[in-house]
């Protein structure tokens, strides 16, 4: 096991480089389209952060992620657009109340295991979509709630994609930080224990239910967090981005991007986010494309897109490295 | 030597050919946003071809104002955050004049910012009112408003001195305007709702609502929905016994209700664009020559018969085509010139846009049709 300055060291590695490279990305692209695509990457990547701590290193699933992120983007667009609450103050407001809320449901909840916590997640995520659905004078229904202002501090107002990117990425490398500080902490430790077996880690002494709701609660907090700074860039919410099919595209991304690893979530969620868009040249096929790639990626790369890239580099260097032999 | 020659004629031609290029006008580009896969394709697929075949024949009768128009067609799949993301795309990178659609209300309204904000003239295909009400600067529709169509059913209700109605609508956006529209619009046509029912968009069994509205002592009954929920309800009130007469939005006006509904569909009554009963219009009816058109044309293009659905993306470009005739392919110009729209004939009706009025349309957009001997005839 590592000493504690030389994980500090290793992590700072890869952590200074990686944030570097993402506060000077918009250069690259000014004002086009694509940083536009970027701030979406850092919103999905906070979400699959989010849900790589309960799936990754606790071993537990969420099928119904997306309703933690509606309920943040919800919750401060209601408070924000209805009742003219201050933004910020609403993204704390609704983050505690979602806290105490998976706080709640998670007792009964994460008692189950396997299939059935996935259904139990899965059945959480689609009565909240019903609720944004139906309850039309609070949520505005089907169509939607519009007029939700944008965040502003002193005299910034975030309102355009090069103020929200850094809004956003800000928010997103600081819960990367903590992430990474909690899952080499005693707690990660417990985490990663309860994963390969909960008998065993109850027998090293980890209170296993407690931290189970504990970190299932921490996942929630940041995707509302997620969902609040969603619906102020975009300053409009609809049920339609927060239903199953986004629970399971989150899901995804955690998967692709490599189980129990925070960088392989910005990996996941970028590919995922950036794909559709550059497979747009395959028009009426693009659906197909990105379903081929999935499977493939899933098949040859089954510890996601974090482990199969160095090991794919390598294995061509490897291979240029004998064909050199030959050719010599 | 020879190779001489043909270099340097080589050269000549291609300078030529680059000159000739350079002289042809850039196309005027234009941006859809369709919901062409999931939950509203079948909005967004129809709208899609229709735009692309609208698009070809101006081109082949060479262009608007000798500028050929291209036309960059993007998913939304329904979702308000691909919507924003593609209509971005259009803007920033594809540097469009003007957008037509999304296709569903709730795409729209996430789209709205997007185009107030860079100043790019925007002509949504969908119904919802909240679009042009309050009017936005760049924001206009083709898509009738609910309201229009509740208003037709109710004065052909009080026409029968039928008072006390029941309305069962699905739990979408369609269904939920269509409701709110329901309601506020009761009281003044001296309507009374006495049995306010909904049904989800997947629901394969009405009964129990069905069951519930004949104890409720209503005199009528409305269903808003679209395909293929109210289909079901047709039946299901026929298994029943229901002998109240049962009205539909025009969410159903196809041929693919009648197919659904199958006989059960007799004597429904619903209002509708007058794209489905084209050629029953008296020949002085002003839409009778653009709707004809359209439906010959999509009738050839596709092989299909085409909708009021198709019908949104084919006045919307073809409003477009006025305005950048009238004015210039500025988005600014396009804006003005749209504003200033008079009595366009199209397919949803006969479109008057004014600084107030951005939908356009009067109630006159639609016709009161009754299903009979599985087809279309129009209640006089």
């Amino acid at each position: 096991m590592m000493d504690k300055r030389s994980l500090l060291k290793h992590e700072a590695v890869k952590f200074i480089p990686f944030a570097l490279l993402i506060l000077a990305l918009p250069m690259a692209f000014r004002e086009g389209y694509l940083l536009n695509v970027f701030v979406f990457v850092g919103i999905h990547t906070l979400l699959a952060v989010a849900l790589n701590l309960l799936l990754g290193y606790a071993g537990q699933i969420s099928l119904g992620q997306a309703a933690f992120f509606g309920l943040g983007a919800y919750g401060s667009g209601i408070l924000t657009a209805t009742h003219g609450l201050n933004p910020w103050l609403a993204m704390v407001l609704v983050a505690a109340a979602v806290g105490v809320l998976a706080f709640l449901i998670g007792f009964p909840i994460l008692k189950l295991k396997g299939h059935y916590l996935a259904m139990a997640t899965l059945g959480f995520g689609i009565i909240v979509y019903i609720v944004f659905n139906e309850a039309v004078d609070v949520t505005g229904g089907p169509s939607g709630l519009s007029g939700i202002p944008n965040l502003a501090v002193g005299g910034i107002t975030f309102d355009s994609d090069f103020k929200n990117y850094y809004l956003i990425w800000g928010i997103t490398l600081l819960t990367i930080l903590l992430s990474l500080n909690l899952v080499n902490s005693r707690i990660g430790r417990g985490l990663r224990a309860i994963h390969d077996s909960e008998v065993a880690a109850r027998v090293m002494g980890v209170n296993v239910r407690l931290l189970k709701v504990q970190i299932f609660a921490l996942s929630a907090v940041i995707s509302s967090v997620a969902g609040s700074l969603y619906a102020y860039t975009m300053t409009f919410v609809s049920p339609t981005s927060f239903g199953f099919n986004f629970s399971v595209e989150l899901v995804t991304m955690v998967i692709i991007g490599g189980l129990g690893s925070i960088y392989g979530s910005f990996l996941g969620a970028a590919l995922l986010t950036l794909l559709p868009e550059f497979l747009r040249a395959f028009q009426d096929y693009d659906i197909v494309v990105y379903g081929f790639l999935l499977i493939f990626m899933t098949m040859y790369m089954p510890g996601g897109l974090v482990r199969g890239i160095p090991a794919l580099v390598g294995r061509i260097a490897e291979r240029i490295g004998i064909r050199k032999k030959v050719d010599a | 030597m020879l190779k001489r020659a043909t270099f340097i004629l080589t050269f000549v031609v291609s300078l030529a050919i680059l000159a000739g290029s350079a002289l042809a006008a850039p196309p005027i580009k234009i941006g859809g946003l369709f919901a062409v896969t999931g939950p509203a394709s079948f909005l967004g697929e129809p709208e899609r071809n229709t735009a692309q075949m609208v698009v070809s024949e101006i081109n082949a009768s060479g262009g608007i104002k000798g500028r050929k128009l291209e036309l960059i067609v993007y998913d939304t799949q329904g979702d308000a955050t691909k919507a924003v993301q593609a209509a971005n795309r259009l803007i920033k990178d594809d540097k469009v004049s003007a957008i037509i659609g999304p296709s569903t209300t709730g795409d729209t309204m996430a789209v709205i910012p997007v185009a107030e904000k860079a100043q790019i003239p925007l002509i949504s295909c969908a119904a919802g009112s909240k679009i042009t009400d309050p009017v936005k600067k760049w924001v206009f529709k083709t898509a009738q408003n609910d309201g229009l169509a509740v208003a037709k059913i109710y004065e052909n209700l009080k026409r029968k001195k039928i008072a006390k109605v029941a309305i069962l609508t699905v739990s979408d956006g369609f269904g939920s305007s269509g409701r709110e529209q329901l309601k506020a619009q009761a009281a003044a046509h001296g309507m009374q709702i006495v049995s306010d029912d909904t049904y989800g968009p997947k629901d394969t069994d009405m009964t129990a609502q069905l069951t519930k509205i004949r104890g409720s002592g209503a005199q009528a009954v409305i269903c808003w929905g679209t395909n293929p929920g109210p289909a079901v309800i047709a039946r299901n009130a026929k298994q029943l016994g229901l002998k109240l007469p049962l009205y539909m939005s025009h969410g159903v006006s196809s041929k693919k209700f009648i197919e659904l509904a199958g006989d059960a569909s007799e004597g429904i009554v619903l209002p509708s664009g007058r794209v489905i009963v084209a050629d029953l219009l008296p020949n002085s009816d002003r839409q009778k020559k653009s709707l004809i058109a359209f439906v010959k044309d999509y009738q050839k293009h596709y092989n299909a018969e085409g909708d009021h659905f198709g019908g949104h993306a084919w006045d919307a470009l073809m409003l477009l085509k006025g305005a950048i005739e009238r004015g210039s392919d500025n988005p600014a110009a396009i804006r003005n010139q749209l504003e200033r729209t008079r009595n366009f004939a199209g397919i949803g009706g006969v479109f008057t846009y004014s600084p107030n009025d951005h939908a356009g349309l009067a109630k006159d957009a639609f016709v009161l049709v009754e299903i009979r001997k599985r087809d279309f005839a129009l209640v006089k």
